[in-house]
């Protein structure tokens, strides 16, 4: 019964929880420039209205493409609520990242492609990262189930806060947020238009969104077992880190691939090392 | 219950397109104006996208002429149902004080379906707000008759 309750959670809780969470990010934002901003349940109008629309695709990979995206994140997300292996879990979400740039190359666009190109990028620079940040986790909790990382007796921050930051670098990567937003650019008016989304419209979009909020929660999830011996501190880190992600967003230009994988593999791989090292000497 | 859930959602987020077919810019700069943060559309649910096949509704601002009107047509084609498209200005309505000219075709609904005119040289924010969300109208009525 307690697994059925935590599939049920991360099945379908989990997405709405995202949604909700992209409204307020849109209305932090709104805010931080001194606007309104929409309604907090926004991000759920446009999915449900993007599935109402006619469904325009290229070919049917795009479509096959943009279920995998869905089923590997939600797979991914469910695993991860399950309390299953993070290795696991990283190579299941891997695997939606991947097919959501293949099914962005089934189309000929110019925006499409270059997105693709990006976003594959992208994912080149967090993967290695994610798996470093994983190696340390179980270092510091001596197994990569998660049902025995939530078993420590001590905050795995403490041990691992280099682990921690570097972990925030790749919540940025993944989220999209500036300066690392050049796969999709946020506002569609610039640039490279959509990006790796350009090619994707109506039901097949609603798709790439609700598996883009499966893996925000996956991502905050992860950074929650940094913090699991107190909820409320749990809580304070989540909101913490996530407004400090909004914070990042709107004070930084949009920067080029080429800076990003010198700046996040650079610091990233030092940051790791530097507290691999640490845990084993220590 | 999914289906008046979706219809409901319709009218919270219209994604809109602005083309520029040909304006003097006094327009465009007064489509852009509704999203700064004296106007803010975006709290109606209302994102400035730049993609047809994104878009829900197409803005255009400027007189039809015989180089885009292809362009022009194509965009509309390339929008998925359903769509709505709203002109903008005299020009956009009428062609303006361009519609005699040689080169000129005239209005925006001399080459797609017009659903909303916003008079005005140029329109004011608070027309072309007024006129999406009479757009917005008009497109579900539309999708209530198809079925």
């Amino acid at each position: 019964m307690k697994y059925v309750i935590l599939a049920f959670i991360g099945l379908v809780v989990a997405p709405l929880a995202g949604g909700l969470l992209a409204g307020i990010d849109r209305r932090i934002t709104a805010r931080l420039q001194s606007r309104q901003g929409p309604p907090i349940r926004q991000a759920l109008y446009d999915v449900l209205k993007l599935f109402g629309k006619e469904g325009l695709a290229l070919n049917k990979w795009q479509i096959i493409c943009a279920w995998v995206y869905l089923i590997a994140a939600a797979l991914a997300c469910t695993l991860f609520f399950l309390q299953s292996d993070l290795l696991l879990i990283f190579f299941v979400q891997a695997v939606g990242a991947v097919f959501l740039v293949m099914g962005a190359m089934a189309g000929r666009s110019p925006y499409s492609q270059v997105g693709a190109q990006r976003e594959l990028i992208q994912v080149l620079t967090y993967e290695p990262l994610l798996v470093l940040v994983f190696v340390c986790m179980y270092l510091a909790a001596g197994s990569f189930n998660i049902s025995d990382i939530l078993a420590v007796e001590s905050p795995l921050l403490a041990q691992l806060p280099l682990a921690y930051i570097v972990l925030t670098y790749i919540l940025t990567i993944k989220l999209r947020k500036s300066p690392f937003d050049f796969s999709t650019s946020h506002h569609g008016h610039q640039e490279l238009v959509k990006g790796v989304l350009t090619e994707y419209s109506g039901p097949y979009l609603a798709l790439t969104e609700v598996a883009h909020w499966y893996e925000t929660v996956l991502l905050l999830g992860v950074c929650a077992l940094f913090w699991t011996t107190n909820w409320l501190w749990m809580a304070v880190l989540l909101m913490a880190t996530y407004f400090l992600e909004l914070v990042i967003d709107n004070t930084m230009a949009r920067m080029t691939w080429r800076w990003m994988l010198k700046y996040v593999w650079g610091i990233g791989l030092a940051m790791s090392v530097v507290n691999l090292i640490w845990l084993y000497a220590g | 219950m999914f289906k008046s859930l979706i219809k409901n959602s319709r009218a919270k987020s219209p994604w809109i397109m602005h083309f520029d077919c040909g304006s003097c810019n006094g327009c465009d700069i007064e489509v852009l104006a509704c999203l700064t943060p004296l106007y803010d559309v975006e709290r109606f649910g209302v994102v400035n996208v730049g993609n047809p096949k994104h878009a829900d509704v197409l803005l255009v601002t400027g007189t039809v002429n015989h180089r885009n009107k292809k362009v022009l047509k194509n965009l509309y084609d390339q929008m998925p149902e359903p769509k709505a498209v709203i002109a903008i200005g005299a020009c956009g309505a009428t062609g303006g004080v361009f519609r005699d000219a040689y080169n000129v075709v005239g209005g925006v609904d001399k080459v797609i379906p017009v659903d909303v005119y916003v008079p005005g040289c140029p329109a004011k924010p608070e027309a072309i707000i007024d006129g999406v969300v009479e757009g917005l109208k008009k497109f579900q009525q539309k999708v209530e008759q198809a079925g």
